[in-house]
């Protein structure tokens, strides 16, 4: 998944309407879609922008106030834009023990980002920590947009990095 | 087998078998190995009949209460004209547990199968597996083995060619602990906030959509199959200590040992031949010092209190903690038990979700009171508070993430109180030197 910054458009072209209207089908209401049609908002921009909280919203018959509440409980979704590789990496104690601070300074010096939850100046990376990631046996777990990058060792940073263009 | 590890002589294969053979993880694969054949049983079976066989089995809940499987089914109303509906807790998220993502990533249609098994035997057409949004290879594997079910014919309308309609929707989530809490779940599926819910009306009475609901976790509908197919008796024998405590269970070590994974014991192997045959111990020069054997939000172990421990439910309840979800934390005498502690109270902080007052200021305040002693600035009366602190945490909210966070710090500082006074007179550095 490649996060752009800027909002293109709405979420539900023809296409993503019927991918949702699908959906529909293995829910008994609308509102079970948020999730969801959540996901599909932050595919296809970056993040969950304003604009995409109105249009889902109005589709799926619920308040803005209800979609702004959820988006702001479940920490995936992004409510402001992120760098094109978002990195999330664990630091809860079974890592922690193990060494999950070294990869965290080695992501921050090679992405270039210095602090955590930045964006480096090329746009090209944010790395946020996260709470368990439920791989505690593969120190240093971490989810690179969708992939799920496990034993990750400050060595191995670089060349990790090099494979997110 | 376990994961990542080749089989080991200490471990008992049941739900492992298939772990690491990618041609189980298909739909044909699965049934060349037997697949399938359980579900089939259960089409001719009535649901009292597989409830019956379900208790009669022993199984307890794998995802963290260990309350019986059977019973629970047997809750759920007879003849009362509502939709039912299960739902699957595949959010595992409790630092130290990382088993069920195994099952979802090597043997997804095990899961499947129990899924549509228990469907029957609480009289449900529809599940709802509910994956936590982080766990995306698992969840891409399960929505592909799922796919691959509809189009065989084994989930849909026609379930088996029986006439039944079994469906298994796959929901993602979307990063919040929380929602592996029964309710939380069930408000995340219907697009809310993932809130846990007031108690009672129970999801036997009303849970998803309002409607009966029956809830349990990965590993349980995954040793459901066995069960029908190798029988209740079986699977009841397959104890060492208790007999209260049946079965196989997965268990995730992680931290100071040398082989992490997930291995698969008999209820009731000793706990210290576990770390030290099965993982291989420590590593070298270093001894252990303490374990937190179910998951984080039970008591910690002392070394001593390991010895001799059975893996099972009497007997880590016995020794002063829970087997919980099995997700094992091994801790060697490098670990600074003071910062573990804050690390894990600062999980809890961050992710209650803040309904409950006594949760939301509670898990606050014990992260800020643990960094302040690990920066040098507590105060003796540091530990007193904590442990008040504690007391006002535990069984006062509406579910038990709030007890999870006082539960390690109440047993470190009984525990481990020199480790703390150490930060409190300065004999020890501070370990964070900001906020």
């Amino acid at each position: 998944m490649s996060h752009q910054a800027a909002p293109v458009g709405p979420v539900f072209t023809p296409e993503r309407r019927a991918q949702l209207e699908a959906l529909a089908q293995r829910y008994p209401t609308r509102q079970a879609l948020l999730l969801p049609a959540l996901w599909m908002a932050q595919r296809a921009h970056g993040w969950v922008t304003p604009e995409a909280i109105a249009e889902i919203a109005e589709v799926l018959e619920v308040s803005t106030a209800h979609v702004q509440g959820v988006v702001s409980f479940y920490t995936m979704y992004h409510t402001h834009p992120v760098g094109r590789h978002f990195i999330q990496v664990c630091t809860t104690s079974p890592c922690h023990m193990c060494g999950a601070a070294d990869v965290v300074a080695a992501l921050l010096e090679h992405t270039g980002c210095g602090e955590l939850g930045a964006t480096s100046p090329d746009g090209r990376f944010t790395v946020v920590e996260v709470e368990c990631l439920g791989a505690c046996g593969f120190v240093t777990p971490l989810l690179i947009d969708d992939d799920f990058v496990e034993s990750v060792t400050p060595a191995g940073v670089p060349e990790l990095l090099a494979r997110y263009p | 087998m376990g994961w990542p590890h080749p089989i080991h002589p200490g471990e008992t294969p049941v739900l492992s078998t298939h772990f690491g053979d990618p041609e189980a993880r298909t739909h044909a694969g699965w049934v060349a190995r037997g697949g399938y054949a359980a579900l089939r049983q259960a089409l001719a079976m009535t649901p009292e009949a597989i409830v019956e066989e379900v208790k009669a089995s022993g199984l307890r809940g794998r995802g963290g209460a260990g309350f019986p499987t059977g019973m629970k089914w047997s809750f759920m109303p007879k003849d009362d004209g509502k939709p039912h509906y299960l739902c699957c807790n595949a959010d595992e998220s409790e630092p130290g547990t990382f088993k069920d993502r195994e099952i979802l990533r090597w043997t997804p249609h095990a899961l499947i199968e129990g899924c549509a098994i228990a469907c029957l035997g609480i009289r449900a057409e529809t599940c709802y597996i509910f994956v936590r949004g982080e766990y995306t290879e698992p969840a891409d594997i399960l929505e592909a083995a799922v796919a691959e079910a509809y189009a065989a014919g084994t989930l849909g309308a026609d379930a088996l060619g029986s006439g039944r309609r079994l469906d298994v929707i796959v929901h993602r989530g979307a990063g919040a602990y929380i929602c592996g809490e029964e309710t939380a779940l069930m408000n995340a599926i219907e697009g809310k906030r993932g809130n846990p819910r007031i108690k009672p009306p129970f999801p036997a009475v009303a849970g998803l959509f309002g409607m009966p609901t029956t809830i349990n976790n990965v590993e349980t509908l995954a040793a459901v199959p066995h069960i029908l197919v190798r029988g209740a008796a079986w699977y009841a024998g397959l104890s060492r200590s208790s007999p209260k405590s049946t079965g196989t269970k997965l268990i995730s070590v992680c931290g100071h040992v040398r082989r992490p994974g997930t291995y698969e014991i008999t209820m009731g192997l000793p706990m210290d031949e576990l770390i030290f045959d099965l993982c291989g111990g420590m590593h070298d020069g270093r001894s252990l010092k303490a374990v937190i054997p179910g998951g984080s939000s039970v008591p910690i172990l002392t070394a001593a209190e390991v010895a001799g421990c059975p893996t099972d439910y009497e007997g880590i309840a016995a020794a002063g903690s829970l087997l919980g979800s099995g997700g094992m934390i091994v801790m060697d005498d490098s670990t600074d038990m003071v910062f573990q502690i804050m690390r894990l109270a600062r999980f809890y902080a961050h992710e209650s979700c803040a309904q409950c007052t006594n949760c939301r200021e509670g898990t606050a305040w014990t992260t800020r009171i643990l960094e302040r002693i690990l920066r040098g600035e507590g105060s003796p009366s540091d530990l007193d508070l904590l442990l008040d602190i504690a007391d006002n945490m535990t069984g006062r909210t509406i579910c038990v993430l709030s007890d999870s966070c006082a539960t390690p710090v109440i047993s470190g500082i009984r525990k481990f109180r020199g480790e703390f006074d150490a930060y409190l007179s300065g004999d020890r550095a501070p370990a964070l030197v900001e906020a």
